[in-house]
């Protein structure tokens, strides 16, 4: 009994979910170019409910709401750097997947830069040093050592012949 | 022997460096405790409240804009009735309201009438008027993203503070009550 109606429930949905999304497409649908515009900036922008969601991944209330706006300046013939100014007037750079270069996000934009140099600065005074202990020159030899080392040629060039 | 001392110190500082690391890392974790990741600063606070015009919950007949509150200090709180964080500030709410302090005007954000007239009537209505924004392009303008959220607005029509989530005993006394005073004087 439980599962006819789950079934019923699920009937019921899948009749109900495509109207839904489809009434809230209505406004650019019957225009791919716009309707790729509107795509590409939802997904620029950040649903601010549920932070690590773009407004276009997003079922949040806010982010079907920041889409219909979208959409709506898109028809009304607003460039997308408009669109862009409209919502960081209201969120701030925050809703921003991209944040833009400016004093506060320096250190954001440039901080993998300076890890990565201060790495390669590492490395090298590493690399230098170890190369170093290679060159070091071993101590010269004795003459007692010298003789072994005459000693020790002779013998194998005898032992050759 | 200098050189042998000196390798032997080169190690302990070595043995001590996952501490040092252990250290740096603990007290990034430390401050990042107390920050709340959902509190995102608005752009509008210094700015002029966005211009609207809307009907109110008790004549919805009647179209409110912005002028009707020009010259004085006020608040706007953002609720709605199937907002459950709203329940938790409205006693303080309704506490302040009591003072006749500073008028608190509502903003009841993407609600149905009914529900709302409903919830006011259940919880208490600290409002001066609550405005009615139900498909949330004020809410938009306003850059809510969260329920309850609150504005003071000076008078001369800037907003000078946003408080985002409810309000709590602390944040209306330690913060918006010494706000409003400041900002009556001026």
């Amino acid at each position: 009994m439980k599962r006819l109606f789950l079934l019923f429930v699920a009937c019921g949905l899948s009749f109900w979910l495509p109207m839904a999304t489809a009434n809230e497409a209505l406004p650019t649908e019957n225009d791919p170019v716009a309707q790729k515009r509107a795509v590409e900036l939802a997904a620029k922008l950040r649903c601010l409910v549920c932070q690590n969601q773009s407004i276009a991944e997003s079922n949040a209330e806010l982010a079907v709401d920041l889409r219909r706006q979208v959409r709506e300046q898109i028809t009304a013939g607003k460039t997308d750097q408009e669109i862009i100014t409209f919502m960081t007037d209201r969120y701030g750079d925050f809703v921003l997947y991209q944040p833009p270069m400016k004093g506060t996000t320096v250190l954001l934009w440039l901080g993998p830069l300076i890890l990565l140099l201060l790495g390669l600065l590492g490395m090298y005074f590493f690399l230098r040093k170890q190369a170093g202990k290679g060159e070091e020159m071993p101590a010269p030899l004795t003459d007692a050592e010298r003789a072994r080392v005459a000693f020790l040629l002779k013998q194998r060039d005898d032992s050759k012949t | 022997m200098f050189n042998e001392k000196r390798i032997a110190m080169k190690k302990k500082l070595l043995l001590l460096l996952p501490l040092l690391i252990f250290a740096v890392l603990a007290s990034f974790f430390v401050v990042g405790l107390d920050r709340n990741p959902r509190e995102i600063p608005s752009p509008l606070v210094g700015k002029p409240l966005p211009e609207f015009s809307l009907p109110t919950l008790d004549a919805p007949e009647q179209i409110v804009t912005k002028e009707r509150f020009a010259g004085q200090v006020w608040l706007l709180n953002v609720w709605a009735s199937w907002c459950v964080s709203c329940r938790s500030e409205h006693p303080l709410l309704l506490e302040y309201a009591k003072t006749n302090e500073t008028p608190i005007i509502g903003l009841n954000y993407k609600d149905k009438m009914p529900d709302a007239k409903a919830w006011l009537q259940r919880y208490g209505n600290p409002y001066e008027m609550s405005i009615v924004d139900a498909d949330g392009r004020f809410g938009i303008d306003l850059g809510v993203y969260g329920v309850p959220e609150t504005f003071l607005i000076g008078k001369n029509g800037i907003i000078s503070y946003k408080h985002i989530g409810p309000i709590t005993e602390e944040s209306l006394r330690n913060i918006i009550i010494p706000k409003i005073k400041e900002l009556k004087q001026q």
